[in-house]
């Protein structure tokens, strides 16, 4: 019997149509537009201004408080301009306009493919290069690295656990990056055990990945304390509270962090960039990125400078199918569809998801009939159905009881809602209000 | 048989003069003083407990009235001088007469004016739609059309235009209770001083983009060129991050500044019509 979490989740169709496609390199584009908050946390501040010459890997905005990033250039060229440009809300967020001139890259990167093993840097180096990299949480959470790998006072970690779950549909971007660079992402893991201290470390794979968990555990032999454990399908396994639940048996407490169980979760791609910044002195300016749909006529994966407008992804893949009903920035279940095709990647982009008209109209909803479905899958053990009321109905003070705050908004409720009814639209709404009272609380 | 109803009535009457006797020493130990003049004040006030004054609830407001050494700020917008004038002259105060106001939404982004570039299918309330999307136009600042000022509003003064989807107040019905202006997530309700007959000179509109990318998402934008406010002989306009900004304090209802406005953003609404001057008559050509 496999091993999953134990409480709630759902199975959506994978749709996995792009796991067989083979990574390939974007050319870098013409123009990028890169935002100064692409984590969570402080926007970083720009550090450079209209008509400066930058290269890839320079640093243009630098991190303005510890919950904070550096970003780099992920082109050279000239900076066009410091401007307001609209996000995947269509609400404009400042950000850097570079014209790109050529592709040359400043001194000390290594770009060769040769597999770096020997770790030549100690925990604390380790971490303030992760920093200096601008790495954060590529799974999609975007929450800066450096800031898990130090534990608070009086919390020391004891396992960590890589994220290779990719539980969301479509997405396929970790899966490819497992299978092409096993290699690097172990020694990823490697750094970021030396960082935490620990000497113990499970790489957590679904099971519907068998060429990745055979291809991981072969190569974990060379390894000392790695091991990969296979996962029952099940979403949102790769939530970070479920995916530790799955692989210990642990359960976070309610508005902890998963360090009070004594476990950091990491995902794949973020080992994999932690390797390259710290063995190949690589900042982090370019991920992968999954662009799928059943319209697409070529589903594929592609590594991507970060800034990159969309539209030269979906060009890439064979253009924009006609009958598009959505475009998502992220999978099915927690992504959020866009307004434009201008919207950049950023480093939390794991995917391009082009939905067909017929499958992107919501249903028609219908009152809600009791049949507790959405509590049954809530893999949080929270009542949707009535944290949803609550926010419509602005009960605030009830809804921070009810713990609306453990909601990771994985949309399983709206999922299998048989009233179509959008559940999480309001509880991530409650959510919001229910913060910033506490914060306002804590002023 | 008869003697049991008898000790019956007995018994129970000896009971209740007992319970009577407690209950009076009681009330007089535990008796808590109220103010008669708060249920006065409450009996004048609307009763309509539509939280526009601040306060709670009509109970609220008239104890906060009676504890009050002058009227200053407290005001019923729903009963008006009126109504204040008789709180005022039931606890011997002196009234502050208050100018009434009217709710208006600023915003003409009507579907002819403001192109739709996208479509919202999620949850249909402005709060939740303006939390995770700046809305279906390339206006940010715009009306969402969802309603949660109709929604709000206790007096049925705003009603959802069916064809333009945008909120139209009622004028007659409007108490100024300001419930709109809390609803609305974007903004846009701003309660006016209201003019002789319902006259009003507003600009229409919120966006604060520069000018050439507010008129793209909208015909009808401010696109922040100051003729009005170089135009304004009382002073009464503001320009303000790309916005201009009638104040209704100062605005005198001339009307200079309508027709100098290059994208008709500044309305003029329940006047009569303008008088159309008559063309020049051509010139007869002799020969």
């Amino acid at each position: 019997m496999l091993k999953t979490f134990n409480l709630g989740g759902v199975h959506p169709p994978e749709n996995k149509l792009s796991k067989d496609k083979a990574i390939e390199v974007l050319p870098v584009p013409t123009s990028v537009f890169i935002p100064v908050a692409q984590h969570i946390g402080a926007p970083a501040t720009p550090v450079v201004k209209r008509g400066d010459e930058v290269k890839v890997g320079q640093v243009i905005a630098k991190s303005s408080s510890f919950v904070s990033t550096n970003i780099h250039s992920s082109v050279s060229g000239k900076v066009k301009k410091v401007d307001f440009s609209s996000d995947s809300s269509g609400y404009p967020k400042e950000g850097i306009f570079i014209d790109v001139e050529g592709d040359e890259w400043i001194d000390g990167i290594d770009r060769s493919t040769d597999l770096v093993k020997e770790i030549s840097v100690d925990g604390p180096e380790i971490i303030q290069k992760i920093q200096d990299a601008g790495i954060v949480g590529l799974g999609g959470a975007t929450f800066p690295t450096h800031v898990k790998l130090v534990p608070p006072k009086g919390m020391k970690a004891d396992v960590l656990l890589i994220n290779g779950v990719e539980c969301e549909p479509y997405l396929t971007s970790d899966h490819r990056l497992m299978l092409e660079k096993a290699d690097e992402i172990l020694v990823g893991t490697r750094l970021l055990m030396r960082a935490l201290n620990v000497d113990k470390a499970v790489i957590g794979i679904e099971n519907n990945k068998p060429d990745a968990i055979k291809l991981i555990k072969e190569k974990c032999k060379k390894y000392n304390g790695l091991s990969v454990v296979a996962l029952k399908v099940q979403y949102p396994q790769g939530g970070e509270k479920q995916l530790i639940n799955a692989v210990t048996g642990k359960e976070v407490p309610s508005g902890a962090l998963p360090i009070a169980v004594g476990t950091v979760v990491s995902n794949v791609g973020t080992a994999y960039a932690v390797y390259e910044a710290i063995q190949k002195n690589k900042p982090l300016i370019e991920r992968v990125v999954t662009v799928t749909g059943k319209g697409v006529s070529k589903p594929s994966n592609f590594l991507v400078r970060v800034g990159t407008a969309t539209s030269e992804l979906v060009d890439a893949a064979g253009g924009l199918p006609e009958d598009t009903g959505k475009v998502i920035s992220g999978g099915p279940m927690m992504g959020r569809a866009i307004p434009s095709l201008d919207v950049p990647v950023t480093k939390g982009t794991s995917g391009i998801l082009l939905m067909r008209e017929q499958e992107a109209t919501r249903e028609e909803t219908m009152t809600c009939i009791r049949c507790s479905r959405c509590t049954t899958v809530c893999p949080m053990g929270l009542e949707p159905y009535l944290l949803k009321k609550l926010g419509e109905k602005q009960i605030f003070d009830r809804a921070e009881k009810e713990r609306i705050m453990d909601c990771i908004e994985c949309g399983s409720c709206s999922y299998t809602c048989p009233s179509n009814l959008p559940l999480l639209d309001y509880i991530r709404y409650g959510k919001g209000k229910v913060g910033q009272i506490i914060r306002s609380r804590k002023k | 048989m008869s003697i049991t109803v008898v000790y019956t009535i007995v018994t129970l009457a000896v009971i209740g003069a007992a319970a009577a006797v407690i209950l009076y020493f009681v009330a007089q130990k535990f008796k808590v003083y109220e103010d008669p003049r708060i249920d006065e004040v409450e009996e004048a006030l609307p009763g309509a407990n539509c939280g526009g004054c601040g306060y709670a609830g009509c109970r609220a407001f008239a104890e906060a009235c009676v504890s009050a050494s002058e009227m200053g700020d407290l005001n019923c917008p729903v009963g008006g001088n009126d109504t204040m004038s008789s709180v005022a002259s039931i606890l011997g105060l002196e009234a502050v007469k208050q100018d009434p106001r009217v709710a208006f939404i600023r915003c003409n982004g009507t579907c002819d004016h403001r192109p739709k570039t996208s479509t919202f299918d999620g949850a249909t309330t402005c709060a939740i739609a303006s939390s995770v999307y700046s809305g279906e136009s390339n206006c940010q600042y715009g009306c969402l059309g969802y309603g949660d000022c109709y929604d709000a509003c206790d007096f049925d003064a705003i009603v959802m235009h069916p064809e333009t989807g945008i909120p139209e107040i009622i004028d007659d019905k409007c108490v100024a209770c300001g419930a709109c202006v809390d609803a609305c997530p974007k903004d846009l309700i701003e309660l006016r001083k209201k003019m002789p007959k319902n006259r009003k000179v507003v600009v229409a509109c919120r966006n604060q983009d520069k000018g050439g990318v507010a008129r793209k998402a909208c015909d009808v934008a401010c696109i922040g060129c100051s003729k009005c406010f170089k135009e304004c002989p009382f002073d009464a306009i503001t320009m303000e991050n790309n916005l201009a900004f009638i104040d209704s304090d100062k605005c005198k209802l001339c009307r200079k500044c309508v027709p100098v406005c290059p994208t008709n953003s500044i309305l003029e609404l329940n006047f009569p019509p303008r008088k159309v001057k008559p063309a020049e008559k051509e010139e007869c050509t002799t020969t």
